[in-house]
């Protein structure tokens, strides 16, 4: 299970999306999750999703590989949507014993889900194409102005990259120590969801012992390279916009404007 | 002028309870006074707690001295005015190859030194290949380094400190956590900088075999230098080594036996091409 975590994961290819200005796609995801958070009908739906298909055709990235992230948060999807389906009040359809399915129940249900799926196979469309140093120099440059009042931009970025860093290393390293506890009699199956969170103690504890570990010599390899924080230092590849962001930019105004011209004339 | 010069350099971990008040002190080096040339290939040996990693930590100025000094390429370390110059010209290598790679990509992580220092963009690109082809990582560039074994990993951040273009690289027991295989790879990189860029390379290890290609090695116990020498003087001594339950190479000790045994080899012998030449040519004299 923890391997199905897609987020974050970078998977290199040679695509249009690839090669990108991280700016851009930052910008294009936003984009897209406020018009899948408008998208109040059917057609406006279709239009998001056909838009979604055909970037994940240009990604170059196998569907297969984005559906996985999904795998992660089933149990977050049933759990939403049927709360959706049966606590929604409205015109009843079916009724069982104390729960009802209610019209607008139904249709916030399939909305809600679809709108979750779509909202995490689009952002990771996102991370699959973007290498997390790219994302954090993309949020570094977009949130610069706030460095004006005070927050530390630099930082926050290269602690998000770091973490990204680490999140294969330390679900592997979750997986040893499980493994390790489960040969020394550990149970994490079974028991209540109480007696499950106080098993998990056996895993946590290790794990953050771990992690500070890893911390504390990374900081030392940080030094040893001479990190000295954000001021004077330059970059490998700097962000500058080509012409293909350019047109990018010109792609993601039409959806806008093609989005809400629909959404207005219906 | 030695490239390092250590003086009476001593380093203690003070242990403080919530008060502030000193509970323990650890004497991690003890007066420690060595000169190393540039150029060379130094080793430095001793079990876990000898002080050998502390004393690396203070040639990168990680750590600074309690007493004495250590100069670096003339720098003193304990100025902080030198610190940044003094990691740049003395690079670290550490030993979990996964904890000091900082990037999801390895050009991006070879990068994250020069990107540090300031140098401009173009350069940078230069820098990275170069440090890349030279541990023979290049065709790996645009790979996660997830998906490198251990000792493409290590050579990875050998690449990245040499992508600083330092004047000495300090590997921290380097091969500690890699497999056979992947040692033999570090290990020839290194000599490899050594040899072709005449970068000062200074090894802690704790293991035997890969002291005896080097210069000079110093052996370290419980903070003090305890034995300095060329490879062949130090093994030369195998009982002195045995009783601080310190190992020599296993031809070494075979040679050693041997001869214990009553076979008339020479002194120190460190390879098993050694060896073989000389039990042949005891052979061939009729002397067994």
């Amino acid at each position: 299970m923890l391997r199905d975590i897609t987020i974050g994961q970078y998977y290199p290819a040679d695509s249009v999306l690839h090669s990108l200005d991280p700016r851009v796609k930052l910008f294009a995801t936003l984009v897209f999750i406020i018009t899948l958070f408008g998208a109040n009908n059917i057609f406006l739906f279709a239009f998001v999703l056909v838009t979604l298909i055909g970037i994940i055709k240009l990604s170059h990235v196998p569907f297969s590989f984005m559906v996985r992230g999904l795998r992660a948060i089933v149990v977050l999807l049933v759990i939403a949507g049927l709360f959706n389906m049966f606590l929604t009040p409205g015109r009843e359809l079916v009724r069982f014993g104390f729960l009802k399915i209610t019209d607008v129940g139904l249709k916030n249900a399939v909305l809600m889900t679809s709108r979750m799926v779509l909202l995490i196979i689009g952002t990771s469309v996102m991370t699959l194409t973007t290498t997390p140093n790219q994302l954090t120099d993309g949020l570094e440059k977009s949130f610069g102005f706030l460095k004006k009042v005070g927050v530390s931009v630099h930082e926050i970025a290269l602690m998000m990259s770091i973490a990204l860093r680490f999140i294969p290393i330390l679900v592997e390293e979750t997986d040893k120590i499980m493994k390790a506890q489960m040969a020394r009699g550990a149970d994490f199956e079974s028991g209540n969801i109480f007696q499950k969170a106080k098993n998990m103690v056996p895993l946590l504890v290790p794990l953050f012992v771990s992690a500070f570990r890893r911390a504390n010599d990374l900081s030392y390899a940080m030094e040893a390279r001479c990190y000295n924080g954000g001021e004077g230092r330059t970059k490998m590849r700097p962000l500058k916009y080509s012409s293909l962001d350019q047109r990018a930019y010109i792609c993601i105004f039409t959806y806008i404007i093609l989005f809400y011209a629909v959404k207005f004339v219906m | 002028m030695a490239f390092i010069k250590s003086k009476d350099l001593v380093h203690e971990y003070i242990r403080r309870d919530e008060e502030g008040n000193v509970e323990s002190i650890q004497t991690a080096l003890d007066h420690v006074n060595l000169n190393i040339e540039p150029g060379q290939f130094i080793s430095i040996l001793g079990h876990n707690g000898s002080g050998k990693s502390t004393f690396a930590k203070h040639i990168n100025a990680l750590l600074t001295p309690s007493e004495g000094m250590i100069l670096v390429d003339g720098m003193n370390t304990s100025d902080e005015e030198y610190t940044f110059s003094v990691r740049q010209a003395a690079g670290m290598v550490f030993q979990n190859p996964d904890n000091q790679i900082i990037a999801s990509v390895v050009d991006e992580d070879v990068a994250f030194g020069p990107e540090n220092i300031g140098i401009p963009t173009d350069q940078i690109i230069e820098r990275v290949e170069n440090a890349l082809k030279m541990v023979g990582m290049y065709k790996y560039k645009s790979h996660s380094p997830n998906k490198l074994s251990g000792g493409q990993k290590q050579r990875v951040a050998i690449a990245g400190v040499m992508a600083m273009e330092p004047k000495c690289i300090i590997l921290d027991e380097p091969t500690a956590m890699l497999d056979p295989d992947g040692r033999a790879d570090v290990l020839r990189a290194v000599h490899e900088l050594n040899k072709l860029k005449h970068i000062t390379v200074i090894l802690i290890t704790h293991y035997m075999e890969e002291v005896v290609d080097s210069d000079y090695v110093y052996v370290m116990e419980k903070g003090k230098i305890f034995m300095e020498g060329k490879p062949r003087e130090i093994f030369k001594d195998v009982e002195k080594l045995k009783e601080h339950s310190l190992d020599v190479p296993q031809v070494t000790l075979l040679a050693h036996e041997l001869k214990k045994a009553g076979v008339p080899l020479s002194d120190c012998i460190l390879t098993r091409q050694e060896l073989v030449d000389e039990l042949v040519k005891i052979k061939k004299g009729g002397q067994i």
